[in-house]
């Protein structure tokens, strides 16, 4: 055979393995969108179909309706927003001060902080929880959020791995002008950092939205569930809704998706980052 | 250590100078590291303490607890329940670990081949991580549903009688398996950007002693690949032993059939929090611990066999 033509064959051999792993990959989302749009008769019928007659938007609203889903998404919302707010405050500065300031005991405490990293959260969930119920936090949405202002292990560990490549020469050139240390780190090295801030702040903002372990935990009045708890309330003793449950995943999964669309360049370069300096 | 501490190199500036701003330095490098220092105190250190002496008491939210030494270890190793799930949960792990990086680093070499729209099949890889879980659950639940599931709907044009997916015991643990393939985007990314950090340069020597793709990877991709297969490798054995959200969504946290789906954590969750016991919980979180670094420990001493570094 000439290489010419196993070129070709190869190349179609590498779209036809492309092709077949995709689906795998893009079916079930397709699922999702189309299982939203239909009516139940249609949700039940065998062999499944793919195209909704007719494309019942209704699923949607009924589901907006069933339960209270503006009040779940502002829940949502709050908890997202603050607890990524608390990880952009404490981590980067925790991170530069491993990273570039020399204090005693640094090297004992990072550590420590790598220590914990490995430490499964369920050690430490009894205790907590016994803490946020004698502060009374147990029911609002604070047990998920003020922990992000006092840092995150791994958090700190990326930040930090990227605040040792900055040079040393800007600091020093700053310092001679009389800037302080924080005046340093705010105007100087926090701008530096924003591609690690930002991508941190994705983690956070990604681990809020979907958890559900946290505020399975905390959260104990229906008036301060948020989405993923919410969903559960689609599922009774008589069945599961389904058409409204995929449409409430599908709004859960949207905002998480349009975030990722444009800052995705940021993002695949923030979790090539984690992986790679691990 | 040395590197871990990551001491910044030392400037060039004179010893007296040097000497008075490190210890201006000092203050200022605690006193940015405090929030942290909290924070470790309050969320990690005084809990993890608390923890292991609520492991030796008969802790309830309802009532202040009673030592009872090492009675609540023993009660576990005699709770059928728990071996259950520790059954459960290594079953779980060590059929989704090795199966998630031979999937995932075949992936990611598939996506790391130069073909056009390559960055359109990266997204799509990437898509299924997006997906929350407890919506993914959902999903996954009514992809599979014995009757009127999209799967067995597959299954049943090419005249296969599909299982009964997550309503059998026998069923249940690999759909679960499945599932949690469908979310290995992250993990191929990290391959990729592993790939990426391959210089070319080997492979042209490989190239120039008439190597084949398959010598090629064996000899080149695979070795320079151990780095980042061991960071996913220790990733994954500790999240495959924090399986809760997955398992504990698609039972509505009963761990149906027959407690198949009766995860390590889910259990914990459940005596901790359903059952109130507070201090049975609590040595269950300490056994996780010895195990997960037990694992832990044992991947980083074999690793030193089996990874390779470039250059070195």
């Amino acid at each position: 055979m000439n290489p010419a033509a196993v070129k070709t064959i190869n190349r179609t051999l590498a779209y036809v393995c492309l092709i077949a792993a995709s689906a795998f990959f893009i079916i079930p989302f397709i699922w999702l969108l189309s299982t939203s749009l239909k009516p139940l008769t249609q949700i039940f019928s065998f062999p499944p179909e793919w195209i909704p007659k007719p494309f019942l938007w209704s699923n949607y609203s009924r589901a907006i309706e069933y339960i209270p889903f503006w009040t779940f998404l502002r829940n949502t919302a709050v908890i997202t927003i603050f607890s990524t707010l608390g990880v952009i405050v404490s981590c980067p500065i925790v991170a530069y001060s491993f990273a570039k300031l020399e204090w005693r005991g640094r090297g004992t405490l990072f550590f420590i902080t790598l220590a914990v990293m490995m430490i499964p959260s369920q050690v430490t969930l009894i205790p907590l929880f016994l803490l946020f119920t004698k502060l009374g936090w147990v029911g609002t949405p604070l047990p998920l959020i003020i922990p992000q202002f006092f840092g995150v292990p791994i958090y700190i560990f990326l930040m930090r791995q990227f605040f040792l490549g900055l040079p040393d020469a800007l600091r020093e050139a700053a310092r001679l002008d009389g800037a302080s240390e924080f005046r340093i780190y705010l105007q100087i090295m926090f701008p530096l950092a924003k591609s690690a801030v930002l991508s941190v702040a994705l983690f956070q903002f990604m681990a809020s939205w979907t958890d559900f372990m946290g505020p399975l935990l905390y959260l104990t009045n229906e008036i301060s569930y948020t989405v993923s708890l919410g969903l559960q309330q689609f599922q009774s003793q008589k069945g599961s809704e389904w058409g409204m449950l995929m449409a409430v995943s599908t709004l859960m999964t949207l905002p998480i998706i349009v975030l990722f669309f444009f800052l995705q360049k940021t993002f695949i370069r923030g979790i090539t980052f984690s992986g790679i300096k691990g | 250590m040395e590197k871990l501490a990551g001491a910044a190199p030392a400037a060039a500036v004179p010893a007296t100078r040097r000497k008075r701003s490190l210890r201006r330095i000092g203050i200022t490098g605690w006193l940015f590291a405090s929030p942290w220092i909290l924070g470790l105190l309050c969320f990690y250190a005084v809990p993890m303490l608390s923890s292991i002496y609520f492991s030796f008491t008969t802790y309830s939210i309802l009532q202040p607890g009673e030592f009872v030494g090492l009675s609540n270890y023993v009660e576990l190793f005699n709770d059928p329940l728990f071996w259950k799930s520790i059954y459960n949960t290594i079953y779980f792990a060590v059929f989704f670990v090795p199966l998630s990086i031979f999937v995932g680093v075949s992936l990611a070499m598939m996506l790391n081949m130069k073909v056009k729209g390559m960055a359109m099949f990266r997204t799509i890889f990437f898509l299924p991580t997006l997906v929350p879980q407890v919506a993914l659950s959902v999903l996954w639940m009514w992809l599979l549903h014995p009757n009127f599931g999209l799967v067995n709907g597959m299954l049943a044009s090419i005249g296969i009688d599909g299982p009964p997916w997550l309503g059998g015991e026998a069923w249940s643990k690999p759909s679960l398996i499945l599932m949690s393939l469908w979310g290995i985007g992250q993990a191929v990314v990290i391959y990729l950007a592993g790939l990426g950090d391959i210089s070319e340069e080997y492979y042209e020597a490989a190239a120039i002693d008439g190597a084949s793709w398959f010598q090629k990877t064996r000899a080149v991709t695979l070795p320079l690949l151990t780095p980042v297969i061991f960071y996913n490798l220790v990733m994954g054995t500790i999240g495959a032993f924090q399986q809760f959200t997955l398992p504990y969504t698609l039972t509505k946290g009963q761990g149906t059939p027959s407690n198949s789906m009766t995860f390590y954590v889910m259990y914990l969750y459940e005596n901790g929090f359903r059952y109130f016991k507070m201090g049975y919980a609590s040595a269950m979180a300490w056994i996780l611990f010895v195990i997960v670094m037990a694992l832990t420990a044992l991947i980083f001493v074999t690793s030193k066999r089996w990874v390779h570094y470039q250059g070195k």
